[in-house]
């Protein structure tokens, strides 16, 4: 650990409060941080033990009832498992195709030259500033047009949703992924050329392996952006056994407001759960992924 | 030049292995088969158009595959293909629609709108006779009304398609056996429905319209509400194809078609049905935006609070981020990962779970904020949060400012982490105090490589759909008498949301695409000037 405090041990008075002016206060603050950061996720995992139904929960856990996990889990309005089904499905599919296909487009970006290089990224940023939520139209025009003529990819179906998702989720993707794969150095490309590998060798066996960490991050926040979509997921579905876990909460919420609180809660504590733990556990490549595509130290 | 060709030389050539071809040749199969099957089901649908167009697009994908070199197609094809018919289509769809009168009352084509207005007005023939029917099915497997005259009990059969089946008379000649009051039993070469088949009659039996004629709009028709009775009914409105006008039955005024407005309308400006047509319409929704007293009152207000809005979200999180990121950027903190790892907790937990985690929170009379936290405090005052303007905007700003910080802080904390370390060292040795360091060294270079990352949150915020309707849904509404639904909290996307798809104000997506264009160049040029004038092109553009 320190030489700070190997140099200051905390048993002589002056060293404690050397300590506590320069690291110690960090912590203190540090519990204020936590105190702010979480306690809306306690609030909801706090209320989601009472056995009241309704929002008026002003004490922290005073209450202990696994009541509403039990309920909405055999609820027959209310298909959660089946809901969560759904999403994890329409997520993890949109999640791993979005990164393979944003992969490919950033290493042309990266590492090719080509007419049209320089425009293309600049049009790859500027479509995404397009108020997608305003384009719902088109696109609901879009998939009953091919519900008239492919239905496997129409309207109501996991397969034209991806599409969509897919479509929205490029431009991002790649514009991150390019400025990774800018910092894989270009001397592996060509080292790996004499030893006679072809392009597909060295992009598949050279430059994805060495960013394996930031496909697995760009893979988590897709995950986490197609599991939060309310709007698009909303308009393509309308049976409650199709509905994703963002559209079936909500159905929950449905007026009147709070009446079914409680049992939102335990919805959104059991449908967060699983991201939050990955979440936390890829931290350290969350940063490096967010960062090393747009910063360049 | 020489650049273009060593590049072209590292990355053609080598020897492609086996796995690697046979791999290509197989996704490339697999594609055509799949492709093949849907052209042979869009050909049985005959819509060659669509089959044709996906015929070609198919042939290009093999071409650019199959050939030599053309690298940066092969690896750019399945990315712009999707970005081309989900946001490039989406994007010129909506330029088209801002230049039409689309929305629920303009929904479809002239012949739809002429075919739902017909259907729409239909009356019963005065004085004409009324049937107690049996559905049954023919031969040739059309489904047929029998039907017993009750005024003169004779006995009619008739289907949908009059050179087949017209409305005629039939009688025990023809095979009909009726029972003791007169009521048919049975009839040769038919068979009668059971309750169960009837409702499965597709489209449904309700919906259909059996002539008396060849001429279904004059000669009028039998239809049934519950498949037990029937009417003969006529439309009210009749089509001049000729004129291209309606002529309404019951006063004999014409209509003709308005190709400017999309309805049928008169001269003295009678609109015969609330049911019209899309047409183009010029600049007409733009105007409208800027022109309409309706619209701009509230709208000057809700553009300068998306200004607001946008920029509040991206200075609160990227100053309690950066606070954050300079503080905990210290090796010397025990569980120092542990602290990181907690403090984007928030970022983690999906968004629109917070949004109404925080409308929860936010309720004024059993809140947590008003009873607990501000009860705590020993506040009896309850705030309002969601109920008027100033506090509402400030619980939205609160929301964001939770729900951003935790990104800010990744970015800050990363970009940090790059500045190499004997530069703050160097500057250490030569005395500088540590506040120093930071405004003088680290803020600056931070500010230059996080700038693009900011422009984009400002981008983003300025559309941040979720942020303010999941948790106020635009409002409080405070204005009744505005003739907009405007809202206290409304930014810009979550208002012309409301114009798009609320029902009560009617649809209208001719203007929301308007907005949704203007929207686009505006957030556009401000993206693309400020990223001119920072780091972020001048390496994109090298």
């Amino acid at each position: 650990m320190t030489t700070l405090q190997a140099r200051h041990p905390k048993s002589k008075r002056g060293g404690v409060v050397r300590w506590f002016m320069q690291v110690g206060w960090k912590h203190l603050l540090a519990l204020v941080v936590i105190a702010y950061a979480t306690f809306p996720l306690v609030y909801i995992l706090s209320t989601s033990l009472t056995d009241m139904g309704g929002i008026e929960n002003f004490t922290l856990f005073g209450q202990f009832y696994t009541k509403n996990y039990t309920d909405l889990l055999t609820s027959p309005d209310y298909p959660f498992l089946k809901w969560m089904t759904n999403t994890v499905t329409l997520a993890g599919i949109t999640a791993i195709i979005s990164v393979f296909i944003s992969a490919l487009a950033a290493f042309a970006f990266s590492r090719l030259r080509f007419k049209g290089r320089r425009p293309g990224l600049l049009a790859l940023i500027l479509i995404q500033m397009f108020p997608s939520i305003l384009g719902l139209t088109a696109v609901y025009g879009i998939l009953s047009k091919l519900t008239d003529y492919v239905p496997a990819i129409g309207l109501g179906t996991k397969a034209g949703l991806i599409l969509v998702y897919l479509g929205g989720s490029l431009g991002g993707g790649t514009y991150l992924m390019y400025g990774f794969f800018n910092t894989v150095p270009r001397e592996l490309d060509e080292a790996a050329k004499i030893d006679g590998a072809t392009h597909t060798q060295i992009y598949f066996q050279i430059i994805l392996r060495l960013v394996a960490p930031v496909l697995a991050v760009m893979a988590l926040l897709s995950f986490i952006g197609t599991f939060g979509d309310y709007v698009l997921a909303s308009i393509v579905f309308n049976t409650t056994d199709q509905y994703t876990v963002a559209v079936g909460l909500n159905l929950l919420l449905a007026d009147p407001w709070s009446k079914n609180w409680a049992m939102f809660a335990a919805g959104a504590v059991m449908s967060s759960l699983p991201i939050v733990v990955l979440f936390v556990s890829l931290q350290k490549y969350i940063t490096n992924g967010l960062t090393g595509g747009a910063v360049k130290g | 030049m020489r650049k273009r060709n060593k590049n072209f030389e590292l990355y053609s050539g080598g020897t492609p292995s086996l796995r690697g071809t046979l791999a290509k040749i197989f996704i490339l199969g697999l594609v055509d088969a799949g492709v093949g099957f849907v052209l042979m089901i869009l050909f049985g649908k005959e819509k060659y158009g669509f089959a044709i167009f996906l015929g070609l697009v198919t042939l290009l994908v093999n071409w650019i595959y199959l050939r030599r070199g053309g690298l940066p197609a092969k690896y750019l094809a399945p990315g712009v293909m999707l970005l081309i018919a989900f946001q490039v289509y989406v994007v010129i769809f909506s330029g088209y629609i801002s230049f039409t009168n689309y929305g629920a009352l303009h929904n479809g084509s002239y012949a739809e709108a002429l075919d739902a207005i017909q259907q729409s007005a239909v009356e019963p023939i005065e004085g004409a006779a009324e049937y107690e029917i049996k559905v049954v099915k023919a031969a040739d497997g059309a489904v047929l009304f029998l039907g017993l005259d009750l005024n003169t009990n004779k006995t009619f059969i008739g289907g949908e398609d009059y050179a087949k089946h017209p409305w005629r008379e039939i009688t025990t000649a023809d095979g009909l056996v009726v029972d003791g009051s007169g009521y048919p039993t049975s009839l040769s070469g038919v068979t009668f429905l059971t309750d169960d088949q009837i409702v499965d009659v597709d489209p449904g039996v309700t919906t259909m319209k059996i002539p008396l004629g060849p001429n279904l709009d004059t000669d009028g028709f039998i239809a049934t509400a519950d498949a037990f009775f029937a009417q003969q009914n006529r439309f009210s409105y009749i089509y001049d194809e000729k004129n291209k006008s309606m002529t309404r039955l019951i006063d004999n005024k014409v209509f003709p078609a308005d190709d400017s407005s999309g309805f049928f309308e008169n001269k003295d400006g009678e609109v015969l049905s609330e049911i019209g047509w899309q047409v183009r319409v010029g600049w007409s929704n733009y105007k409208k935006i800027f022109g309409d007293p309706d619209l701009r009152g509230p709208l000057s207000g809700i553009i300068l609070w998306t200004f607001l809005f946008a920029f509040f979200s991206v200075f609160s999180t990227f100053v309690l981020g950066l606070t954050l990121a300079l503080i905990f950027n210290d090796e010397r903190i025990r569980g120092l990962k542990i602290y990181r790892a907690i403090f984007i907790l928030p970022y983690a937990f999906p968004a629109f779970l917070s949004a109404y985690v925080w409308r929860g929170m936010f309720n004024t009379e059993d809140g947590f904020i008003n009873r607990s936290i501000l009860g705590f405090m020993g506040s009896e005052h309850r705030i309002p949060w969601l109920e008027q303007q100033g506090p509402a905007r400030a619980a939205v700003l609160l929301t964001n400012l939770w729900l951003g910080f935790p990104y800010m802080f990744l970015i800050c904390t990363g970009a940090l982490q790059a500045i190499p370390n004997d530069l703050t060292e160097a500057a250490g040795i030569d005395g500088a105090s540590p506040w120093k360091i930071v405004k003088l060294i680290k803020l600056p270079l931070l500010l230059v490589s996080l700038a693009p990352l900011l422009i984009a949150s400002f981008a983003y915020n300025f559309n941040n759909f979720g942020a303010v309707y999941l948790l106020t849904g635009g409002g409080p509404f405070l204005n009744p008498t505005l003739k907009v639904n405007a809202g206290a909290t409304d930014i810009l996307i979550t208002f012309v949301y409301r114009i798009a798809f609320s029902g009560s104000q009617g649809a209208d997506y001719g203007l929301a695409s308007a907005f949704s264009v203007l929207i686009f160049i505006l957030i556009g040029s401000i993206s693309f000037f400020s990223f001119k004038r920072t780091k972020g092109l001048e390496e994109l553009t090298q």
